[in-house]
């Protein structure tokens, strides 16, 4: 079996008993990358020679006999809004096409020091604005199922890299579903965290309040082992939370039994592909026949999170990105004639289309006259979702959904039709909202297309959404399909 | 021709005394290398986040308490958006709608009339960096070593009704801040910066005029011309058939005039919304509390005491009061040696003047409150005389030493026992017969001239009293 095929958790294991060495796994993932990266194009950067040396570091680090970390040695895809020290961090945008870092996001930090092997910068819509990777001011990646797909959004180039080997596992970032969405797409495992969980240190900023670093990865255990080896308090980060970090590895547990599963039936949106619906429904029957206790529920108020939420994100995006402006790093127009020019130039040269209009919407929400009618409007609404889901919580221990409407779009067919585009996450933005932990896994196919389950928990119950996911694993076998992509 | 009436409210910020800065560790100190004292996060770099100061948040409730704010529980921040080179991330975290304090007072003294002045609001933000304009070419640089310093805002409600007004306001805002350890207030360095909005309506009337903003008053004292310039100026465009432009106007303190910087046609829309970097703070009563037990003894309360205690003028006691140091020097001073009057005058006199012209505050000073008692001590025990003391102070300003060393060492004690006076009276007399004849004749004139060449002789130590007394005695017996 080629090494770049394996989970991080079987990879782990033969490292330690010394029957492979990083390098090794290293070079089987570069050598894929070399076969695969020009049909895929999940990168913008692939970091060679960062990746060797962190490698050799592993190895040496296990030579020594050093206690490893989880995820010691194993090659990591890093998605480029996540900033890496000395290399380029670009958020797929113009305006930051050359922008290098002089620190390390924390998360990124905690796995530099377990000596995790950074293989590259993943490819992503601008800024993680979009649902397709087709944003990128490089080039939009394709899905390795079936190259005229997209592989979701936006951290598309994380979730193709998984899927198609250029990675063991990656981190991405999710703010209305961009892991889960696009893990969906692929085929691969992903998770959003509660808000707080995980420190959002480095993360350059969509919408503050929404963003959270995630892993994607091939299994539920490796999941597990990401989340494991990034969560935590920050000093840097004050909404991320002194909450003690559980053995997530300690939760996988195959048994479902006694456990209680809503199904909240306005997931199952106008528009949903009925084989999707299907294919969510014959997952919650495997997981009632498992020994959980499933139910159907209602919660009203989703239908007004998706215009919440594209009143709230852009509303944040339109400060947070007001920093970029030309005067300290990043892009700067050549036709600025004074300051004024310089910030209206570069900015209008720098952003692409899809930022600007986000921008520009977020303006207006904020402008004095409009703010309680939309900003004021759209927190009062999140208020609802968060109190929609404690509700629901205190009858049921997880609640399961399909993770989009749909399997994979192709290329194009929808970046003309912006309504279409954003209701591929209108399963993902309720979590979002409220800030809980939601999982997507593989739960069934339709044109050799995944199909992505969401399971969605507690605040900080991370344990049991990674239980009834490992659960369903253990009794299914999707986790295991790979795409033919050359291998034909 | 109508009568106009100024209507003025002042905004002051005023940089808080924190080891680092509002949002991140760089540590907070005055001048030094352009962007030294930067980091990601007060840079404002993608992906950065701020971290709020705790101290600089007691700082701000431990500020409103003292100024007679309530304080809420529940306070938040908010972000100011607007696009500024010196503002990092293009936007400002500061608060909104929720600030820590509200709705206080302090009270104002003016021409023996007491008057409160109304706090509206006492909030936490973070100061931009600094604009330099380069003396060659047209760049412009930034340094942000200042940027995402803690500032505190502090705004009063529009009460204010003349520069008497504004300047007593600030003199006693300054007070306050500086007694409770919070800020250094130094307008000349900046750390205490005034901004007034001035405008002026005819008497009688009610409805507000149209308001100029005045920047670059680093002082008192140009707080007070600055002020008083500026409703002239808007009394006399107005009388002349004018009007006035809503603009933020700079003090030229060189020529005494404002000069227009921007206008301000509308309202400026700076979109705040709570920061969701930020967590909102709920502070619990029981840190009220603690903030509330640090307050010390007010500059008013104070000066009330020192009157009634050492029974001075209300004059003196401000004077004393007008600073902490200055009234923790004179307690301790009169505490060793009770003549309240004497070091009362000492201090406001030449120890002023002299620190003044040092530019350093009392308790830099050298000289320790028990050794100015101890002069004055040894000027009540005719140790030494008033002149001579001067002279003593100038050394204890300059060295730190104590007086007695200064008179030990200098021999300079007061000579003015019979046995050493009468020998230099003696030759004085033999050595100025004439002199001497014309006193006897009825010359009174006379007479101080032998005083001066007796102190001659003793090199001023003679005791004044000693001299005269005992050389009308040996004339007296001359003539005799
Ligand atoms: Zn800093």
């Amino acid at each position: 079996m080629e090494l770049s095929t394996r989970t991080a958790h079987e990879l782990h294991n033969m490292l330690v008993k010394k029957e492979v060495s990083s390098r090794e796994i290293t070079e089987a993932v570069l050598g894929r990358i070399e076969q695969v990266e020009g049909q895929v194009s999940a990168y913008i950067t692939v970091t060679a020679d960062a990746a060797l040396a962190a490698a050799d570091a592993a190895d040496e680090s296990f030579a020594k006999g050093d206690a490893p970390g989880l995820l010691t040695g194993i090659p990591v895809a890093l998605k480029d809004n996540l900033c890496t020290k000395g290399v380029k961090t670009t958020c797929a945008s113009k305006i930051l096409k050359n922008f290098v870092p002089p620190y390390n996001a924390t998360a990124i930090d905690k796995l530099a020091n377990m000596h995790a092997v950074p293989i590259g910068k993943s490819n992503l819509d601008e800024f993680a604005m979009g649902s397709s990777t087709e944003n990128s001011i490089f080039y939009p990646t394709k899905n390795p199922w079936n190259l005229s797909c997209v592989p979701g959004g936006s951290s598309g180039g994380a979730a193709a890299a998984v899927a198609a080997d250029e990675a063991i596992v990656a981190l991405g970032s999710d703010t209305g579903g961009s892991i889960r969405q696009p893990a969906s797409f692929c085929g691969v495992v992903g998770m959003k965290p509660t808000s707080g969980r995980v420190s959002r240190y480095g993360l350059i900023a969509f919408a503050s309040s929404l963003d959270q670093i995630g892993p994607l990865t091939k299994d539920v255990t490796d999941c597990a082992m990401v989340l494991q080896s990034i969560s935590g308090k920050d000093p840097m980060d004050s909404i991320c939370a002194d909450v003690p970090v559980p053995d997530y590895l300690a939760a996988l547990k195959d048994d479902v039994k006694g456990l209680k599963i809503g199904v909240p039936k306005e997931f199952f949106v106008q528009g949903i592909d009925s084989d999707v619906s299907a294919a969510v429904w014959k997952a919650v029957e495997l997981l009632k026949s498992l020994g959980a206790e499933c139910g159907e529920h209602s919660m009203p108020v989703m239908e007004y999170t998706l215009p919440a939420y594209y009143i709230l994100a852009p509303s944040e995006a339109s400060s947070n990105l007001a920093r970029h402006d030309g005067v300290r790093y990043g892009f700067r127009s050549a036709q600025a004639t004074d300051v004024d020019s310089m910030f209206q130039k570069t900015r209008e040269e720098g952003f692409g289309p899809e930022v600007k209009q986000r921008i520009m919407i977020g303006t207006y929400a904020l402008s004095a006259g409009y703010y309680d009618a939309y900003y004021r409007k759209a927190q009062q609404v999140r208020t609802l979702v968060r109190q929609s889901f404690e509700e629901a919580y205190s009858k049921f221990d997880v609640l399961i959904t399909p993770t989009t409407p749909t399997v994979a779009f192709g290329l194009g067919e929808r970046s003309g039709n912006p309504l279409e585009m954003k209701l591929t996450d209108v399963c993902t933005i309720p979590a979002s909202l409220s800030g809980i932990p939601a999982i997507s896994i593989t739960c069934g196919y339709k044109n050799n297309l995944p199909i992505g389950l969401q399971i969605m928990g507690k605040h900080f119950d991370e344990e049991t959404l990674l239980r009834v996911a490992y659960t369903f694993e253990q009794n299914t076998s999707f986790h295991k399909n790979r795409p033919a992509l050359g291998r034909e | 021709m109508t009568e106009y009436e100024p209507v003025i409210g002042i905004e002051v910020h005023a940089e808080l005394l924190t080891n680092s800065k509002m949002f991140c560790s760089c540590p907070v100190e005055f001048g030094g290398e352009p962007n030294t004292r930067t980091c990601p996060v007060c840079l404002g770099l993608p992906g950065s986040l701020p971290v709020p100061n705790r101290r600089a948040i007691e700082f701000v409730i431990r500020a409103s308490l003292a100024l007679n704010c309530e304080v809420k529980e529940y306070s938040d921040f908010y972000r100011k958006n607007y696009f500024y080179p010196d503002l990092p991330k293009n936007y400002q975290i500061s608060q909104y709608d929720n600030p820590i304090g509200r709705n206080g007072w302090i009270d104002i003294t003016v021409d023996g009339t007491v008057k409160r002045i109304g706090i509206r609001r006492v909030h936490i933000e973070e100061d931009a960096g600094k604009l330099i304009h380069a003396s060659v070419g047209n760049e412009s640089l930034v340094d942000y070593n200042r940027g995402g310093l803690a500032l505190m805002e502090i705004v009063t409600e529009a009460d204010i009704r003349s520069a008497e007004e504004a300047r007593e306001y600030l003199v006693n805002l300054r007070a306050i801040l500086t007694y409770i350890g919070v800020t250094n207030g130094k307008m000349e360095e900046g750390t205490l910066r005034c901004e007034p909005n001035i405008s002026v309506r005819p008497k009688g009337t009610e409805k507000f005029g149209t308001k100029t903003e005045l920047k670059n008053l680093n002082s008192f004292r140009a707080v007070y011309r600055g002020v008083e310039y500026e409703v002239k100026r808007q009394v006399e465009a107005l009388q002349s058939g004018g009007r006035i432009i809503q603009e933020t106007r700079r003090w030229d303190d060189d020529r005494g005039i404002t000069i227009a910087m921007r206008t301000k046609e509308m309202e400026q829309e700076y979109r705040y919304f709570p920061d969701p970097d930020l967590v909102p703070m709920n502070f619990s009563a029981g840190l009220i509390e603690e903030q509330r037990s640090l307050l010390p003894e007010l500059p008013q309360a104070r000066k009330e005491r020192f009157m009634k205690e050492f029974d001075l003028s209300a004059a003196d006691a401000e004077m004393l009061t007008s600073t902490r140091a200055m009234a923790d020097y004179y307690e301790e001073a009169v505490g060793a040696y009770p003549d309240y009057k004497g070091i009362s005058n000492w201090i406001m006199g030449d120890f002023t003047r002299m620190l003044n012209s040092a530019g350093i505050e009392i308790d830099a000073s050298k000289v320790k409150p028990v050794d100015l008692a101890g002069l004055l001590k040894m000027i009540a025990d005719n140790v030494i005389s008033g002149k001579m003391a001067k002279t003593v102070f100038e050394e204890m300003f300059n060295t730190g030493a104590s007086p007695k060393e200064i008179v030990k060492s200098r021999g300079m004690v007061q000579v003015s026992s019979e046995t050493e006076l009468y020998p230099i009276i003696d030759q004085v007399i033999s050595e100025n017969p004439r002199i001497v004849q014309d006193f006897l004749g009825g010359k009174e004139k006379s007479f101080g001239f032998l005083v001066g060449q007796i102190m001659k002789y003793t090199q001023g130590r003679g005791n004044p009293q000693a001299v005269n007394q005992l050389l009308r005695k040996r004339l007296s017996e001359t003539k005799g």
